[in-house]
């Protein structure tokens, strides 16, 4: 199961990159294990549009998969600058790819992100399941 | 914990993704259950279906005993076919849903869901208890390996010298498979063409393998049978079925035989269902946008009330389309329907079931 070691992740299986970046700007998606988990997704939503503000924690979107719908939660605060028009268009592509052509969103963040994890206690969660 | 069917290292060394159904730990998906969905519907796809329960009804009134059991009339099933029937409870309520193979004058061997296996076997013995019948749950010595899909006998003929080409849909006969003993039934669950093949549990690796060489042959998982039943209409225990539901609303009145000579559980409550017109009739929905009806969502009239709810549902592969079974209210109108997709009400078209039927 592939848990990149520069990512930082949240509790509900997003990941986040770019926390070092100086515009403040970050790109979310889903993790691998999400989208294991979920099967083949068929379709995703979210409720906010690009200049809309999200909270982290908060649930955004939802992605629905061949077999279940599951929120999406962002995992950070800020105004979403971009939305993945590939993965709207063909979501299977976050199956695919996750962690590169399968990011979901971007948000130039308004506070500092909270309780992110690192890749290994990230690892330590979806192994205990 | 639950339990391994005889291929579970076949399925962890095909990397399968595995879940817990029914007690059993089973293969959800190989690879893409759609994928697997397709192959079946184009070419072949193998499925470890172990899980299910397989009993023996044996003796002189084998049939008789069935006939007071059940609601079919198994009593005039011919030697070598087989009928789906179903176990209903003295309120009429679906305990079961069943494949019944007649295997010799004697011999009948019933098919039950994994889940319902202990209730369909408590309900045999204690009802075959007046007869000279023996009920014999053998489900932990079989596997039940299913090959499916329009490349089915093709692939088959090459691992067995039984004359499949003379093997009716619905009908069973006994025949040598990849080098083991099976049974050799032309019956499935995915409203394609293809064999279930029940063999001893110590042979199921072997012929698993044998069958999966081939190249058109696909691995395929739970999630790829429901979507295929799902698009031939076929009925889920659990989902359509449930010992809360008759067989007369999930429209399946067909298979109880109230004009069978013996009495049998059930028959004074499902003569009374049969001339009362259901309060409510299972349909079929196709929503008309990309958002899938799931099991337990409300459907919603015109008007935005509630008047049914969603049994089954999934995007179709073949349709391109999210389509769905509901019970919906007798009274309400087929036109202006939705489905309450978690707060959103997404409009759907009734159909006629099956979604699927093949050419």
């Amino acid at each position: 199961m592939s848990v990149p070691e520069q990512l930082r992740y949240s509790e509900e299986h997003e990941w986040v990159s770019g926390l070092e970046n100086e515009d403040g700007i970050v790109t979310v998606g889903i993790t691998q294990y999400a989208a294991d988990a979920l099967g083949e997704i068929v379709f995703i939503e979210l409720q906010a549009g690009e200049g809309d503000t999200v909270e982290a924690g908060e649930p955004c979107g939802e992605v629905e998969s061949t077999k279940s719908v599951s929120d999406i939660y962002s995992p950070v605060s800020g105004e979403i600058t971009a939305i993945n028009a590939t993965v709207v268009d063909e979501p299977k592509v976050i199956n695919d790819d996750p962690y590169g052509e399968g990011w979901i969103f971007k948000v130039r963040i308004s506070e500092e992100p909270g309780d992110l994890l690192d890749a290994t206690a990230y690892s330590k969660l979806i192994e205990e399941g | 914990m639950s339990r391994k069917t005889p291929l579970y290292e076949v399925h962890a060394g095909l990397d399968a993704t595995l879940v817990d159904f029914a007690g059993y730990r089973m293969p959800l998906r190989y690879k893409s259950e759609t994928a697997e969905h397709r192959a079946v519907r184009t070419a072949a796809g193998l499925f470890d279906l172990s899980h299910m329960g397989e009993i023996f009804v044996t003796g002189p009134e084998a049939g008789a005993a069935l006939d007071y059991a059940l609601v079919g009339e198994l009593s005039t099933l011919a030697v070598g076919r087989a009928r789906y029937t179903m176990i209903c409870a003295p309120d009429g309520g679906v305990l079961d849903d069943l494949i019944v193979y007649r295997l010799a004058a004697e011999t009948f061997l019933v098919v039950a869901n994994a889940a319902n296996t202990d209730t369909v076997r408590a309900e045999l013995t204690e009802r075959a208890a007046g007869f000279e019948a023996a009920v014999d749950d053998r489900s932990a010595s079989y596997a039940l390996v299913a090959l499916q899909g329009p490349r089915s006998q093709a692939v088959l003929s090459g691992h067995t010298a039984a004359p499949l080409a003379d093997l009716r849909y619905y009908a069973v006969m006994a025949g040598e498979v990849g080098g083991v003993d099976a049974l050799i039934a032309r019956t499935g669950y995915t409203g394609e063409d293809g064999f279930e093949l029940f063999v001893s549990s110590a042979d199921a690796e072997a012929l698993w393998r044998a069958l999966a060489d081939a190249d058109d042959v696909v691995p395929a998982g739970l999630s790829a049978r429901d979507t295929l039943r799902l698009e031939a209409g076929m009925p889920l225990y659990g989902n359509e079925l449930t010992a809360e539901t008759t067989p007369y609303e999930a429209g399946l009145g067909r298979v109880v035989k109230l004009g069978k000579k013996a009495d049998f559980v059930g028959r004074s409550a499902l003569a009374a269902q049969a001339e009362t017109p259901p309060g409510r009739r299972l349909v079929g929905l196709v929503a008309r946008g990309r958002r899938a009806p799931r099991k337990g969502y409300p459907v919603v009239g015109s008007d935005g009330t509630p008047c049914g709810v969603v049994t089954s549902g999934a995007p179709s592969p073949t349709l391109g389309r999210p389509i769905a079974m509901a019970y919906v209210d007798s009274g309400a109108a087929d036109s202006g329907l939705a489905v309450d997709v978690r707060g959103r009400h997404e409009p759907v078209d009734v159909v006629p079931l099956p979604f699927y039927k093949r050419s």
